[in-house]
């Protein structure tokens, strides 16, 4: 019989190993499943993971990589403080349509003007548009202590209609023949987030790599960070220590609504192009998992989202090559999390071989 | 006494990393009050775990009457005739009294039925109580009493009772022990577990002395005296705290008229309140916990905020500050609940000094951590009050109980306080801990700070305080000073026995 054993601490070798052996198992168990679906379950595997880095068209997927990538990272660490502290905000999908549609309608207000500031005054509109879509549930919980991840999922759907009302009313291109969808802000130089569209660089990807500094920095280095782990870790003891709950709530939020909405800004910016019906794809979501494969840590996430990024765009290679089907990929995602949080386990708790118990 | 009634043959238990209990032998006669002595963590708990059925013995033997002993589970002991009071009570409060006890039964009889039995075992046995009165409602004596109660009516053989006296104020531990007498005339045996060694000389017939989870003496608690057994089970002398005379200074804290409900559902509202501390003084505040400590203690660290002027320091308002504006005036508590509260468990002890000590001793800038000087801090807590661990990397949790309070009072100690307010020091400490931690509590009132000492020992505030005052049902009694107080004069100030003082007349 195995039996479970807590350790007197958290192990940091496991801590580290669980996302590699998650990673294996998912490997493993989604060969077996690919198998069954009567593909080759080595070549399945290589056109997920190998292919996009190193196959043949790698020049094509590789940009994509850092397009998938950075939305999921600057997400992903904003989520993480929270989860950090306790705080569930899983609305960050919402929070990153209402940063886009904030800072599209400051740069589509600005159209055509050619000035240097006007990019530089969107992005601080999407992370406004942001915040503010996360202070609902924030005020909501402080004064009614309602529940943030209820208020915070719901109001994605709400986002997602002004999304719909937006790209057919408000924002609506003039020039689109009566089409939904906005300006192409690709036609728009100075409102563009591309820095280097054939590398897959954009403002994005520099703020992500920003935000992981910032992010290792403050929960390293900083009193706000260490308050935040405490808090998560031992509210009470949080208290004690002098920190006052309700700040820390709305911090948490607000910064993780900022980091969402500026995503979204520098999607629309950049690699979506414009606000229309069907912009968001779900990020705000793959970000929770990204945070958690990560494990709340700053570097984990950059790792995590650049495995997550792969295994989307293996995954399509592998839907369009082999014939897979698409549910096939998403319950290879889906396996990676259950791995990864069933594998944790292994950092707080030892397994035993019981010894047979004298009877 | 030809045969006894249980008898230990070399039971062992081991956890990973240590030896809970080695080769413990022992009897038990019938009809004998048997203390068990140690100090936290020499092997209490695991043994009579071990004699209840909770867990197994890696090896070794018990034997009941002479026939072979080993309880699978809890069940098979009960139905051997073991029963045990926890210190912990498991009730439901939102039942009564009779719905509890049937709930522990294998076939309750009709709640009448049992309402009866329980009445006649509480007249019997000079335990009040009404069957039909909801738990939620009744006081830790009561509380206790219906577990004691619970065990009778099993008709025990054996009663293994933990630490049974902490939650009683003295009078109740008065009817608790004749209880206790009236049982062993009738021939039942107890296993009494207590730390306070007075009351095991006046209870106990023998007494086994546990360390490291060995037996390392037996003697009979009537011909010994404290000292000798508290250092038995410490394994070296004992120093006595001293106390110099001291002059007390002008008021360096006091609360005035304080009423605050508790931030808790269960918790006890504070009722006009007033204290008065002074420089060099330790308050002594009394009482059985629950009483409004908890409270008490929020509102001298600044988590429970009332009005500015309701609490000053030094004659300044700082009722409206928060815990990190207290710190900087020098208003430092270390509270009783270790884990969670004064201390995160699964943070080093590097970031738990961190936590209280990020002020006064100036671990950060800017915002900034100084990790190099928080480890500093947390290792000089280590070295000064002997916290064993192998390093301030180590979680909080990875301590025992013992060893992170005194981490948690020598962080706060550490910090050269002007007022000091502490919540049940010495709990679950050992002895030798015990006394370190009284004495550094005497050093910093001589050196000019003031400290309330909020406890549940009596003994400890007798030792240490100048003033005692009992906190009962959120009400703190007129302080008066400690030299000369009686303790049937300090029972009443805790609210006596709550109307049972006639149960025995």
């Amino acid at each position: 019989m195995i039996r479970l054993e807590k350790r007197p601490q958290p192990s940091r070798a496991w801590s580290m190993a669980t996302p590699l052996l998650a990673v294996v198992a998912t490997m493993v168990f989604g060969g077996l499943l690919f198998a069954a679906l009567g593909k080759n379950p080595f070549v399945a595997i290589q056109t997920i993971f190998w292919d996009p880095l190193f196959g043949e068209y790698s020049f094509f997927y590789r940009p994509q990589l850092l397009v998938k990538g950075a939305p999921l990272v600057l997400i992903a660490i904003g989520l993480s403080l929270g989860f950090r502290a306790g705080i569930w905000n899983i609305g960050a999908e919402g929070q990153y349509i209402m940063g886009a549609l904030a800072g599209a309608g400051v740069g589509l207000a600005f159209y055509p003007l050619d000035a240097w500031y006007v990019f530089p005054l969107m992005v601080i509109a999407g992370a406004l548009g942001g915040w503010a879509w996360a202070m609902i549930p924030g005020l909501l919980k402080v004064k009614f202590g309602t529940n943030e991840i209820l208020v915070s999922l719901m109001l994605v759907y709400v986002a997602e209609l002004i999304l719909g009302s937006m790209s057919t009313r408000l924002l609506k291109n003039p020039e689109g023949y009566g089409f939904p969808g906005s300006r192409n802000f690709n036609d728009y130089p100075a409102g563009n987030s591309w820095i280097a569209q054939d590398l897959g660089m954009h403002w994005g990807v520099a703020a992500a790599l920003i935000a992981v500094i910032f992010a290792y920095v403050l929960l390293n280095r900083h009193m706000l960070g260490f308050h935040i782990r405490l808090s998560g870790e031992a509210p009470r003891a949080a208290r004690f220590a002098g920190v006052n709950p309700a700040r820390l709530i709305l911090l948490c939020l607000g910064l993780a609504g900022a980091l969402a909405g500026m995503a979204g800004l520098f999607e629309v910016a950049g690699p979506a192009g414009q606000i229309n019906i069907d912009f968001n794809v779900g990020y705000g979501f793959t970000a929770i998992i990204v945070a958690f494969l990560g494990r709340l840590n700053p570097l984990g996430i950059l790792l995590a989202a650049a495995l997550m990024a792969l295994t989307y765009i293996g995954g399509e290679i592998a839907q369009d090559n082999l014939g897979l089907p698409a549910a096939a990929i998403q319950m290879f995602q889906g396996m990676l999390l259950f791995f990864l949080l069933a594998l944790d386990l292994l950092t707080n708790y030892r397994l035993r071989l019981a010894v047979k118990e004298r009877t | 006494m030809s045969q006894p009634l249980l008898s230990l043959k070399g039971l062992t238990k081991a956890y990973p990393g240590v030896i809970a209990n080695n080769e413990i032998s022992f009897d038990i006669g019938e009809g004998e009050v048997h203390a068990l002595l140690g100090e936290n963590g020499a092997g209490k708990s695991t043994l009579v775990k071990m004699i209840y059925g909770l867990v197994k013995p890696d090896s070794g033997g018990m034997t009941l009457r002479g026939a072979p002993y080993a309880p699978s589970e809890p069940r098979v002991a009960r139905a051997d005739g073991i029963a045990m009071v926890f210190q912990h009570f498991s009730l439901f409060d939102a039942l009564n009294v009779a719905e509890n006890i049937a709930l522990g039964m294998e076939n309750p009889p009709a709640l009448r039925d049992l309402a009866s039995r329980i009445r006649e075992v509480s007249e019997t046995y000079g335990l009040p109580l009404d069957p039909f009165r909801t738990v939620g409602d009744l006081s830790a004596g009561e509380r206790q009493r219906v577990e004691i109660i619970r065990c009778l009516l099993q008709d025990p053989k054996l009663l293994i009772m933990d630490e049974p006296t902490s939650v009683l104020t003295p009078q109740e531990v008065e009817i608790l022990f004749k209880t206790l007498q009236q049982l062993k005339a009738e021939g039942t045996s107890i296993l009494y577990i207590s730390h306070k060694l007075e009351e095991i000389r006046t209870l106990c017939d023998t007494a086994t002395i546990l360390r490291l989870g060995q037996v390392v003496g037996d003697c009979i608690p009537r011909e010994t005296t404290a000292r000798q057994m508290a250092e038995m089970m410490v394994g070296s002398s004992l120093k006595t705290p001293e106390r110099s005379g001291r002059t007390l200074g002008p008021v360096a804290l006091d609360i005035t008229g304080l009423s605050v409900s508790s931030p808790t559902e269960f918790g006890t509202a504070l009722k006009n309140l007033h204290l008065i501390v002074r420089v060099g003084e330790i308050l002594g505040i009394g009482g059985v916990a629950g009483n409004g400590q908890e409270e008490l203690l929020g509102v001298l660290s600044g988590e429970i905020t009332t009005d500015a002027g309701a609490v000053k320091m030094a004659g300044q308002p700082i009722g409206r500050m928060g815990p990190t504006a207290r710190r900087q005036l020098g208003v430092l508590t270390a509270p009783e609940e270790r884990l969670g509260h004064a201390a995160a468990p699964d943070m080093s002890l590097t970031e738990n000094a961190l936590l209280t000590g990020v002020v006064r001793e100036r671990l950060e800038s800017h915002g900034f951590l100084k990790w190099g000087a928080a480890r500093g801090f947390a290792e000089r807590i280590i070295q000064a009050f002997d916290v064993r661990t192998p390093g301030p990397e180590n979680a909080a949790r990875s301590l025992s109980g013992g060893n992170l309070q005194k981490f948690v009072i020598g962080r706060e100690v550490l910090q050269d306080p002007k007022v000091l307010v502490v919540n049940q020091p010495t709990w679950g400490v050992d002895a030798a801990a015990a006394a370190s931690i009284r004495q550094a509590l005497l050093d910093l009132a001589a050196g000019g700070a003031a400290v309330i000492c909020i406890s549940q020992d009596l003994d400890e505030l007798m030792e240490i305080a100048d003033n005692f005052a009992a906190l009962n049902e959120g009400r703190l009694s007129e302080p008066r000073p400690t030299e000369g107080l009686s303790v049937d004069e300090i029972g009443l100030m805790m609210g006596g026995a709550h109307g049972m003082e006639v149960a025995h007349a």
